[in-house]
Formats: C-alpha cells, structure tokens, sequence
C-alpha cells in the first residue's frame, strides 16, 4: 500500500446494508429495507469525523458496520489496512480489540447488576489482555483517565449519575487502547450542563491518546465543534462530505443548508435575521426510496434528471464532496 | 393586566424518599398573545409548573401547597382540580401540546373522535358541524388530505403528523393560551423547524397567548418574546429574550450558555467551559442558594443566607442571585 493509505486507519468503500423484510411461515423475502446504500468515506488517524443526519438516515447502522456487528450486504471496509467486512464471524474478535464503541444510552447499554470496575475490565478479560492484579490496577488508571474516582469501583450503574455513567462507558471503549472509538450519539441522552463535560473529555482524551473517532450524532452544532470533517448522511446515503468549518461556511448541498437552517441558535438576534428553510414533507422510507437522488421530492432546486439517476458523490475541491447534479 | 398570573406556586411530590419540593415559590406573568419561553434542565420543574397551573397534577402523591394562579382574574387554585370550573377552562380556554404524540394521542379512536370531542364538549356543536371544523383544523395545521385522513388511526400518522393533530386539538376551541411542553423534543431538526413554524403563525393568527416548555435554549430564542430560566423549583432569571441571550446576568444561565456548542464555531476554536457538578437532589435541599456547590461567583454571603429573591437589575430583566456579574 503506498503512503497516502497508510494515514488512512478506516476506508469503506460502496457500503451497503440491506435488511430483508420477510413475510408468511416461510419467511418469504418481500423487500429490503434499506438502510445504508453504498456508502464510502475514509477515516485518517487521529482525525474526528462526523456523521450525522435525521434519525433513520443510516448512520448508526454505518457504525456498526464499521464495528462488523452487523455483516454488510456488500463493500468493504479496510480497517488498519485489512478488509473486515469478508472476514468469518469467528476470527472479528481479534480486530475488533482495535475498536472502542460508546452507546446513546447510558442507562441501557450498562449491565446494572455488574459493578462498575467489573464492566470497565470486561473487555481486557475477553481478549485475555490482563487478570489479577494487573487488571485491577488497568481498571484503576482507567477510571482516573476517566474523571471517576476509583474507590467507586464496586459501586453498581445506578448508583452513578448520567454524566457519570456516560464516563464508564467510556472507560470499557478505552480498555484494551483501540486506535478507533465508535461515539454512537454519546451525549444526546445528557443534561445541558453535563454534555459539555463529556464533550471536553472526549477531546482531551483524543489529544492524549492519539484517538480517532467515528461520531456518529444528529445535532449539527455538537458534531461540527468536535469533528475535523464532517457526513451529512440522508436516506442512507452520504450527500456532502467536507471540512467542518468549510461545511457551515460554505454548504453546497440543499439538503445541507436545510438541515443548518433548521438549527435553532441560542441567539434571539441572530435568529432574526436567518433565513429559515423549511423542507416540505417527511422523509421517505428506506424500503421504497425515490428513484435518482433520494432528496428530490423535497429539495428546491430539483429538475427533471434529478429523478433519473443517483448524483454520484464527486470531488469539487479541496476534499469538499457533494452528491448533487445542480451545485 | 397580565392574562396569567401565578405567583409564589408551591407544588410539593410525597415520595418514600421524602418530600420533593418540584417547583418551591414559582412567579410568572403571561401576557395576551404573548410567546414565553420557560427554560430549564430535566427536574428543575417546568412541566410542573404548567401542570400545576392546568390543575393536573396527580394528588397524591403530589399537592399544590401554596401560591396562586390567576386566569382572568380568578384564581384557579380555590378551584377543584376536577370541578365543573375548571373543567370548563382546562381543554378550552387553556390547552396543552405534550411532549410525546404517541402517547398523548388515544391509540384506539380515530383522529376524528379525538378532535370532535373537544368540539361538542367546550363548543357544543353537533356531529356534523364538530366533524367539519375538526377537518378545517387539520387543514389549518398542514395535514395533507384531511377530509380522508381525519378517519386514520393515530399510529397510521408520523411524528410530525401527530404532533400536527395535537397542535389542532391545543387550538380547536380558541383557547386564550397553550402551553406546549417540549413539543419538539421527539422529533427531528427540520421537522422542529416546521412544527415551530406552524404554531408560532398560529398563536400570531389566532392571539394566543403561547408558553413553550424547553431544555433547548435554541428552539425558543427565535421565538419568544421573553424567557423564564428555572432551576432546582424555582424562576433563577427573567427578561426579554435579548437580554436572557445577549446579557445573562445569573451565573446559571451564564454557564447554560457557555457550555452548548454554537453552530459555527471553527472545530478547536473555543473549548466549552461545562458547568462543574450535577443538578441538585430536590429532597432535604439547604435553605441557601441551590446553584451554590456549582457557581463560580460564589462569595461569602451566598453560603450564610437564604436563597434570594428575584430582584430587577434591568428594565424586565430580574435575577436571583446576590453577585453582580456584569455580561458574559
């Protein structure tokens, strides 16, 4: 491989991931839906990138295609070089100890019967990394790098505060030193006062550890103050892929500017004189999405051809990428 | 004269824990065809307030212990909560748009039932006239072929639709104000963009008055005319929403302000400054200022005395908090 992969620690390419619809006793395929269809985007090292978009857009199921917890219907994704998305059930394991994941819900995704230091040293007990003392004191540094308190250690999940909780889940991402952390909406299920605080932990943590993120979120303005670039994904597929600073300055696609507009900002002057586009409609469903781009029905600037064929997802410089025929 | 009034509410939970004081001396004017924000994170007590003032608080174990509501100059409170009186007012003269539409809405009755009922209950039309006004609602709040869809179910609407029905079911008997209680919290950002859209044009059209219930400081700062920020039971700052946004002067909403991520911001530009420390349990609370183990402003006197009281340190513009922090 030559040294502009090399950079490259995740590289999908065509990505998709169909879930069949079955019907009747024999569980007869009817249809598909949908749900991530032909995705590609490089991840570098020590970058963040961001995915968002409205809920059932795909980018969850992206995510966890990354984490091969899903099989893909087709693509590949090179993690550190090697295609996952071909390797056996049996033999992930191995690449998955490379990987870290927080979930959304803080509540849901901790074992509450487990103690605390228990959940954060199961992943270094799975993959036989350490045992006895050595993975006591691994628990221990983990929970400082954390901001947790490691006497807390025998303490269960619901003796811990959101925040706190939120801080456990990213104490087990980090437990066997993964290169890659899958941030699965971290912090929407947060209070305002406290998503900052993860917030800030996840950029320390990047500075300190040399991390790459995936984060995956569907508010525009947290993903655009942590991340180097920036998905915007609707329908399953991607529709502009750029710089975060680039995408708010200089949005392209009309999906984009609706999806900015949209945002609410905590600022009555500024409010007043934006201009806000309101799309019409809902989103259709991934089990039947319009022919062409899957934007078209709803966008402003749409013609005859947009119906046609799917705008393939092109450079218009300096890595900006757009997937529509009329910018 | 304010169209409501509520002033010093109490409304206390009984729990095995002890006693949850959830709103604890709660002061609010709402005007005319006035749009009001009232902010605050999850357990401060907003959607207490409101249904304190709607009189639906479930007793026990909760009770409204002290204060006084007036609506049109009476006050609700020496009501029954489930008198004739209030019965009259709550569903039509007041009205509510709750939070989650699929549970809000009657699963097994039809768009139709659930609009008309209101109708032939407050408005005493007959089955004809209800059920032609019920499909002018839906048209009104954009559902799209209301004369057939009037009949559907409500799981066979979306998200947004359903939060459509609910906001024709708040405005159906021209009520004199609607609280909605984070009425686009379940669903996506450009549908919240249409949803606040259509009734804020609404409540203009019809001078409603209009309170929206948020922990999303965005969602109301383009709408509301003035802003209440709650915390811990109580109104901690009031004022015109470009003095709340643009001159916070309590170090709570200071810290609100400071710890969101703006849309904009360059990635590494600003590092946001988290309020430290949690939100306060609302059981056995100090008699002194809750913000206190969180505020950065503290002084000497905060720790001795009791918990202030809103002062004016603007023109509308009032705080509780005893340090005087000139802008952000």
């Amino acid at each position: 491989m030559d040294e502009s992969q090399s950079d490259k620690i995740v590289q999908v390419k065509d990505l998709k991931m169909y879930f069949p619809i079955t019907r009747g006793l024999l569980r007869r395929h009817v249809a598909d839906i949908k749900a991530v269809d032909e995705v590609s985007f490089e991840i570098k090292k020590h970058e963040t990138l961001g995915l968002v978009g409205e809920s059932g857009c795909g980018k969850t199921t992206t995510g966890r295609c990354v984490l091969r917890l899903y099989q893909p219907t087709s693509g590949s994704i090179f993690f550190s070089g090697i295609d996952i998305s071909k390797i056996p059930e049996s033999k992930i394991k191995s690449h998955r100890r490379d990987m870290g994941v927080i979930f959304q819900d803080p509540f849901g995704s901790l074992n509450p019967r487990q103690s605390a230091g228990g959940i954060v040293g199961d992943p270094l007990k799975i993959h036989h990394m350490a045992t006895g003392s050595e993975l006591k004191d691994r628990v221990t540094e983990l929970f400082r790098i954390v901001g947790l308190d490691p006497s807390m250690m025998d303490r269960v999940p619901h003796e811990f505060s959101g925040g706190q909780r939120q801080r456990i889940g990213v104490a087990r991402a980090l437990a066997c030193s993964p290169s890659l952390i899958i941030c699965d909406e971290p912090i929407s299920a947060l209070d305002v006062s406290i998503q900052a605080q993860i917030i800030n932990l996840l950029e320390e943590l990047q500075e300190k550890l040399g991390l790459t993120y995936l984060f995956i979120a569907h508010d525009l303005a947290v993903v655009q103050h942590i991340s180097d670039r920036v998905a915007v994904m609707y329908l399953g597929r991607i529709m502009e892929l750029t710089d975060s600073a680039e995408l708010y300055d200089n949005p392209l696609h009309p999906y984009t500017k609706a999806l900015l507009s949209a945002i609410p900002i905590p600022d009555p002057v500024a409010e007043r004189t934006r201009t806000r586009i309101v799309l019409k409609g809902e989103v259709p469903s991934p089990v039947n999405p319009p022919p062409g781009c899957h934007f078209h029905p709803r966008c402003s600037l749409a013609i005859g051809e947009c119906s046609q064929a799917r705008p393939p997802l092109r450079d218009v410089g300096n890595g900006h990428y757009v997937a529509c025929i009329r910018v | 004269m304010a169209l409501l009034d509520v002033k010093n509410l109490k409304t206390y939970f009984h729990t095995e824990y002890g006693l949850v004081k959830a709103t604890d001396g709660v002061t609010f004017q709402v005007n005319q065809g006035e749009i009001i924000g009232l902010v605050g994170e999850s357990g401060c007590g907003k959607t207490v307030s409101i249904l304190s003032v709607m009189r639906l608080i479930p007793s026990p174990p909760g009770e409204t212990v002290g204060g006084e509501v007036i609506f049109e100059g009476q006050d609700l409170l020496k009501y029954q909560a489930n008198g004739a009186e209030m019965r009259a007012i709550r569903g039509s003269k007041m009205t509510m748009i709750f939070q989650e539409p699929m549970t809000s809405l009657n699963p097994v009755l039809t768009i139709s039932r659930q609009l008309t009922e209101t109708l032939e209950l407050h408005l005493d039309m007959d089955r004809q006239s209800s059920r032609e006004r019920a499909i002018e609602l839906l048209k009104m709040v954009g559902v799209p072929d209301a004369a057939r869809r009037i009949d559907d179910y409500p799981h066979q609407f979306s998200g947004g639709m359903r939060q459509r029905v609910m906001i024709a079911m708040a405005i159906s008997c021209n009520p004199e104000i609607i609280f909605a209680d984070e009425p686009t919290t379940a669903v996506d950002v450009t549908t919240q963009a249409q949803l606040l859209e259509l009734m804020t044009d609404l409540v203009k059209r019809l001078n409603t008055a209009l309170v929206i219930v948020t922990h999303n400081l965005g969602v109301v700062a383009r709408y509301a005319q003035r802003i209440y920020v709650m915390y811990a039971g109580r109104i901690i700052e009031s004022g015109i929403s470009e003095d709340i946004f643009g001159h916070p002067r309590h170090p709570y909403t200071i810290g609100l302000l400071n710890s969101v991520p703006k849309l904009g911001e360059k990635h590494g530009e600003r590092k946001l400054i988290p309020i430290l420390g949690l939100p306060p349990n609302l059981i056995g609370m100090p008699p002194t200022c809750a913000f206190l183990p969180r505020c950065t402003e503290k002084k000497g006197r905060c720790a001795k005395e009791p918990w202030p009281e809103l002062r004016a340190v603007g023109d509308h513009h009032y705080i509780s908090c005893y340090v005087d922090i000139k802008g952000k």
